[in-house]
C-alpha cells in the first residue's frame, strides 16, 4: 500500500477510529494487529521475516537481562568476600558471554537482510570477474525483499545493542517488542526509532484529544500536500531527464539535478511527515527525521539535518564504537607517532567514517551507485574537514561570516553540493553519472533552456507556475519553523476560525492539485471510428 | 471540563465538513467534462433523465444506433415512440446495464441491440467507459456496469467521485465549464446525435485474418442476460447489425449471432446485407466514408424499420396523443432547427463545425 | 581536570570549557572532536571510554566527562 493510495487512506481512517473506539487497555494490542495486517496486505511471506526478527531479538533482549541480573545478584551476594580484581575478572566474563549473544542476534539478523538484500548484488560482482576471466555464469536467485527490511532490522539492532549496553531496559512482554519492530506507520520508510524514545508513548494508553488529534492531522495534510502535489509532479520531468541522457544533456543535468533535489525532499520529508502525523493522532510520539535540510550551510550539518535517525544510528552503532575501540586507540597513537600529531589524531576519525559512509551507502541499495555516492560523501566531507583551518583564515581576514548574503551563499552551496552527489541516484551507472556530471559544465548552453525545451518534459505551464508556488509555500514554511517553531502552534494561537480555513485549503490542495489519479488527456478523447 | 452535552468542537467540525463537501461538489460540477462541443458524445447517457414521454421501442448499443436510427422519423412516420441509449463504443455489457437502468423508469415493449460491439469481449478505454458510464444516475445497476468495465489502472472510487478522476482538469478549464455548471444543452434527439454532412464511402483495407472467430464469451455472457431480462419483462428482442462498412463485421460472426437468434426466438437483422434492400447510397448516405450514416442515412434505416417495428409488435401511435403532441412538436422543432443550422454551417464552411 | 581542560582548549580555544554545560546540546563539540577527546583521555588518563558512555549527558561539560573519567578509574 502506497501512501499515496486509497486503501492506504482507507486503512488509516479505519485504525484511527476503532483505536479510539475500543478500550484503552486494548489499543497497543490492536496497532500490533494492524500493522501486521498492513504487512499481510503487503505479502503473507513477509511475515515470516518480521517475526523471525522479533522473536530472534526477544530472546537474545531476555538472555542479556537474564545475565544483568545474574551478575547484579552474584556481585552484590558476595559484596564481601570479593577483591576488586576478582570482581573486576567476574564482570569481564559475564561481558564476554553477553558479546556472544550479542554477535549472534546481529549476526543472524543483519545475515538476513544480507542475504535478501545483497545475494544477487554480489552473484552480479561475481559474474563480472567470472566473465573477465572466461568462466560459466552464476544465476541469480529469486529473492524476496521485505518491504522495509531496512528500516525494522536497524531498528532491532539499535534496541538490542542498546540492551546490551545497559542504557535500554528489555522489554519483557514478546508482542510489546513485535509492536515496536512492526509499528505500521513508520514500516515503509522509517524513521528508525530508539525503544527509548518510541516505547513510552507507543504503550501508553490515550484519550481522544481534539488538540492532538488535529495536529496530527494537520501534519498528515501538509505531507500529502508535498508527496502528492509537489513530488509526483514533478516526478514526470525528473523521470524524462535522467531516463533520456543522450537527450537531456548540458544545462538540463543541472535541471534535473535540481528537480530531483525538489521531489526526493517533498517526497521523503512528505513521507515522514505523514507517519509522523499518524501517529500523533494516536498519541504516539515518533522522533523527529528532519531538520530543514536545504538550510544546513555545510555538509556535516546537512546530515545531522537530514534523515536525522539515521544518521544517528550509524554514528552510535558504528562510528564510535570503530573509533574508540582499544584496536583503534593503538592504531592513533602508532599513527601519532610516526605521521604527527595533526594528523595522527585523524586516523581513527577517518576510518571510522569511511566505515560508516560505505555502509550508509549499501544501506540505500545493492549497487555501486549507491557505494560510490555514500563514499562521495566522505570524500566531501573529509576535505571540507581537511579545508577547516582554510576557512577560518579567510574568515579572519574577511568579516563576511554574520552576513547574510554569505549565509545564503553556504546554503546555496550546499544544497549544491548534495544535489550533485545524489546524480548517483539517478543515472544507470557509475561510469555514466560521472560522465554526465562533467557532461553539465562541458555541454552548458543557456540557449537550451527555453520554454520549449521545458515543455517538453512533460509538465504545463500551469504545472511550472504550481511547482513555483509550492516551492515558495515550501521556503516559506521551512523559514518560519526555522525562526519561529511549530507552524502549527502560530495557527492554533490566532483566532479559531484560521485552523478551519487553513485545513480547508490543505484539503481542497491536495485534492484539486495533487498528481494522482489517471490524468484526464483530452487528447485521448479525440473521437475515431467507434 | 464541560460534561453536558456535545463537546462544543463537534458543531465546528460538522460545519466544516459540510462546507467542505460542498465546495466539493461544487468543484466536482466544475471538474467534470462538460461534452457540449467536440465530443458531445459523452452527453448522450445523461440526457435519457430529462425525458417526459414514456417509450415503447429502445435502442442500445454504440454508435452503429445512435448514429443510424433517428426515433424523430419513427414518430413522424409510425408515430412510435423509441429512445436509443447508446454512447461511443459502448461495451455489450454496458449496454446491458443500460436496458437495466433504463427499467427502472420504464418498461418499453421492444429492445433492439446492435451487436456490433459484441466483437470486444473485454474492457476496452477508460476514456470510452466514462463518455458511456460517468452521465448514469447513481444506482446498483450503476456500480455493476462500472465493475464490469473498469481497465486495469481504473478504481470504482474514481467514478463514485468522479474529482478524483478529473481534477487534473483545473488548468485546462474553459468557458464552456462554467457555462454548463448547472445546466446542459440538449445535444441529441432522443439519443440521435445528428451529422447532415456527406462523405463518400472509399475503399477499406481488406480486414484481418483472425485467429479465431468465436464471439468472446463475456459478451455472450452479457447477451444472455439481456435475453434473460426481456423475457423476464415480457419484452420483445430485437438483434440488428447497421449498415456500415467498417469496422468488419465478419461472416463468421454474422453465422453465430444468426444462430444465436435462430436459438432464442429472435429476430435478427444484418443491415450491411441489405443496405440495397433499405436504399443506401454509401455515396450520399454517411458523412465519413462509410463508418457512419448521415440524417439521410439515418432517415432510410429508420422508415425501413419502422415499418417492420409497426408490422410486428402492436405498438400505440401516439401521433394522437395529446401529451405526445406537445413534446414531439418541440422536439420536432429542435429536429427541424440543428439539421437547418447544419446545412447553413456546411453551406458556409464546407464542413460542419459546431455539432 | 587541568590535563582535561588543556586538552578540550587546544581543540576549541574560543570556547569556555569551565562554564559551559551545553557542549554537545548546542553541538558546540561534533562527532570528530569527541573521538578526539577521548583519544586524548585515553593518552593522558589511560582510561578507555566505551562507546556506550557517548551519550550527550557525559560530554555537555568538562565537569560530567570528568567524572566520567573518575568513575571509569574506579572499576
Amino acid at each position: 500500500m502506497l501512501f499515496t493510495s486509497y486503501s492506504f487512506i482507507g486503512f488509516i481512517t479505519v485504525v484511527f477510529l476503532l483505536y479510539y473506539l475500543i478500550p484503552r487497555k486494548c489499543q497497543w494490542p490492536f496497532l500490533l494487529v494492524a500493522s501486521y495486517v498492513f504487512y499481510y496486505i503487503a505479502s503473507p511471506s513477509y511475515l515470516i521475516f518480521i517475526g523471525a526478527t522479533t522473536v530472534s531479538t526477544y530472546v537474545v533482549s531476555r538472555r542479556l537481562d537474564a545475565l544483568k541480573e545474574m551478575q547484579d545478584a552474584y556481585l552484590s551476594s558476595h559484596k564481601e568476600t570479593l577483591s576488586r580484581e576478582e570482581k573486576k575478572a567476574y564482570k569481564a566474563s559475564v561481558k564476554a558471554k553477553k558479546w556472544r549473544w550479542l554477535l549472534l542476534c546481529l549476526f543472524f539478523n543483519l545475515g538476513i537482510l544480507a542475504v535478501l538484500k545483497y545475494t544477487n548484488f554480489v552473484i552480479a560482482n561475481f559474474n563480472g570477474i567470472l566473465h573477465a576471466l572466461g568462466g560459466g555464469q552464476i544465476s541469480f536467485l529469486d529473492l524476496v525483499l521485505p518491504m522495509g527490511i531496512s528500516f525494522y532490522t536497524f531498528q532491532s539492532m539499535g534496541y538490542i545493542i542498546d540492551v546490551y549496553r545497559g542504557t535500554c531496559p528489555a522489554e519483557k512482554n514478546l508482542f510489546r517488542l513485535a509492536l515496536f519492530v512492526s509499528f505500521f506507520p513508520q514500516l515503509v520508510q522509517g524513521p528508525i526509532s530508539r525503544y527509548n524514545d518510541l516505547a513510552k508513548s507507543l504503550y501508553e494508553r490515550h484519550d481522544f484529544d481534539t488538540k492532538t488529534v488535529s495536529y496530527g492531522l494537520y501534519r498528515i495534510m501538509w505531507g500529502y500536500f508535498k508527496k502528492a502535489v509537489v513530488a509526483d509532479r514533478i516526478l514526470t520531468a525528473v523521470n524524462t531527464i535522467i531516463q533520456n541522457p543522450d537527450t537531456y544533456q548540458g544545462g538540463f543535468v543541472f535541471v534535473g539535478m535540481m528537480f530531483y533535489a525538489l521531489e526526493l525532499y517533498a517526497d521523503f520529508t512528505g513521507g515522514i511527515d505523514i507517519t509522523i502525523g499518524i501517529a500523533e493522532t494516536m498519541g504516539i510520539t515518533v522522533t523527529e527525521n528532519f531538520q530543514r535540510p536545504y538550510l544546513s550551510k555545510n555538509i556535516k550539518e546537512y546530515w545531522k539535518r537530514w534523515h536525522i535517525t539515521m544518521g544517528t544510528w550509524f554514528t552510535d552503532y558504528i562510528f564510535y564504537p570503530i573509533s574508540v575501540c582499544k584496536p583503534m586507540l593503538n592504531i592513533s597513537k602508532f599513527s601519532r607517532a610516526k605521521l604527527g600529531d595533526v594528523i595522527g589524531k585523524r586516523v581513527p576519525v577517518y576510518l571510522a567514517s569511511f566505515a560508516v559512509w560505505f555502509t550508509t551507502g549499501i544501506w540505500h541499495g545493492a549497487s555501486w551507485n549507491f557505494i560510490v555516492w555514500g563514499l562521495m560523501n566522505f570524500v566531501v566531507i573529509m576535505i571540507s574537514q581537511e579545508l577547516e583551518p582554510l576557512y577560518m583564515k579567510f574568515h579572519a581576514k574577511f568579516n563576511v561570516k554574520e552576513k547574510k548574503w554569505y549565509g545564503a551563499f553556504e546554503i546555496l552551496r550546499t544544497i549544491f553540493l548534495m544535489s550533485s552527489l545524489r546524480m548517483f541516484d539517478c543515472y544507470r551507472d557509475v561510469p555514466l553519472t560521472f560522465y554526465m556530471f562533467g557532461n553539465m559544465f562541458t555541454h552548458f548552453r543557456l540557449q537550451d533552456l527555453n520554454a520549449e525545451a521545458f515543455l517538453g518534459l512533460g509538465l504545463t505551464a500551469a504545472d511550472y507556475l504550481l511547482l513555483f508556488i509550492c516551492l515558495i509555500v515550501l521556503v516559506t514554511v521551512s523559514l518560519v519553523q526555522e525562526r519561529k517553531g511549530h507552524v502549527r502552534d502560530l495557527i492554533f494561537a490566532a483566532p479559531e476560525i484560521c485552523r478551519y480555513a487553513v485545513f480547508f485549503v490543505m484539503v481542497l490542495a491536495v485534492i484539486i492539485f495533487g498528481a494522482y489519479g489517471i490524468g484526464f488527456d483530452q487528447s485521448q478523447f479525440i473521437y475515431n471510428q467507434f | 471540563m464541560q460534561r453536558k452535552g456535545l463537546p462544543t468542537w463537534v458543531p465546528k467540525i460538522a460545519l466544516f465538513l459540510i462546507t467542505l463537501l460542498i465546495t466539493l461538489f461544487f468543484l466536482q460540477r466544475l471538474l467534470m467534462p462538460k461534452y457540449m462541443s467536440d465530443i458531445i458524445e459523452g452527453a448522450l447517457t445523461a440526457e435519457y433523465y430529462e425525458e417526459t414521454t414514456g417509450h415503447e421501442v429502445l435502442f442500445v448499443g454504440d454508435c452503429e444506433v445512435y448514429e443510424n436510427f433517428s426515433p424523430i422519423t419513427l414518430y413522424e412516420e409510425y408515430g412510435i415512440s423509441s429512445y436509443i441509449r447508446g454512447s461511443a463504443q459502448q461495451l455489450a455489457w454496458q449496454s446491458y446495464y443500460m436496458l437495466e437502468d433504463t427499467l427502472r423508469y420504464e418498461t418499453p415493449k421492444v429492445v433492439v441491440f446492435n451487436v456490433l460491439a459484441l466483437k470486444y469481449n473485454e474492457p476496452q478505454s477508460e476514456a470510452y467507459n466514462r463518455m458511456t458510464i460517468d452521465g448514469m444516475k447513481l444506482s446498483k445497476t450503476k456500480l455493476d456496469a462500472i465493475e464490469a468495465s473498469m481497465t486495469d489502472r481504473e478504481n470504482m472510487l474514481d467514478y463514485i467521485f468522479p474529482i478524483l478522476r478529473y481534477h487534473s482538469r483545473w488548468s485546462e478549464l474553459s468557458a464552456e465549464d462554467f457555462k454548463y455548471l448547472f445546466h446542459k444543452d440538449k445535444i441529441s434527439h432522443n439519443g440521435y446525435y445528428m451529422r447532415v454532412d456527406v462523405r463518400p464511402a472509399e475503399g477499406f483495407p481488406e480486414p484481418d485474418i483472425l485467429a479465431d472467430y468465436t464471439l468472446g464469451s463475456y459478451a455472450m455472457g452479457y447477451l444472455d442476460k439481456m435475453c434473460k431480462l426481456c423475457k423476464d419483462n415480457g419484452i420483445a428482442l430485437v438483434l440488428v447489425k447497421s449498415p456500415s462498412l467498417f469496422p468488419h463485421w465478419y461472416d463468421e460472426w454474422d453465422e453465430q449471432i444468426a444462430a444465436y437468434a435462430k436459438q432464442h426466438g429472435l429476430d435478427y437483422f444484418n443491415y450491411e446485407k441489405l443496405a440495397e434492400t433499405v436504399g443506401i447510397d454509401y455515396n450520399t448516405d454517411t458523412y465519413d466514408a462509410g463508418l457512419h450514416m448521415n440524417l439521410a442515412g439515418a432517415e432510410k434505416l429508420s422508415g425501413y424499420f419502422g415499418k417492420y417495428l409497426k408490422e410486428n409488435y402492436t405498438l400505440t401511435d401516439y401521433r394522437y396523443d395529446p401529451d405526445y403532441q406537445s413534446a414531439y412538436a418541440k422536439k420536432i422543432r429542435f429536429y427541424e432547427e440543428m439539421e437547418a443550422a447544419q446545412r447553413k454551417e456546411l453551406a458556409e464552411y464546407g464542413e460542419i463545425r459546431s455539432f | 581536570m587541568d590535563a582535561l581542560l588543556e586538552i578540550l582548549t587546544n581543540l576549541h580555544p574560543e570556547v569556555d570549557f569551565e562554564t559551559c554545560t551545553t557542549l554537545v546540546d548546542n553541538k558546540i563539540i561534533d562527532s570528530f572532536d569527541i573521538v578526539t577527546i577521548i583519544s586524548e583521555i585515553n593518552d593522558e588518563y589511560d582510561v578507555v571510554i566505551p562507546a556506550e558512555e557517548i551519550i550527550p549527558e557525559n560530554f555537555n561539560s568538562a565537569k560530567a566527562l570528568y567524572e566520567l573519567i573518575l568513575r571509569l578509574e574506579d572499576e
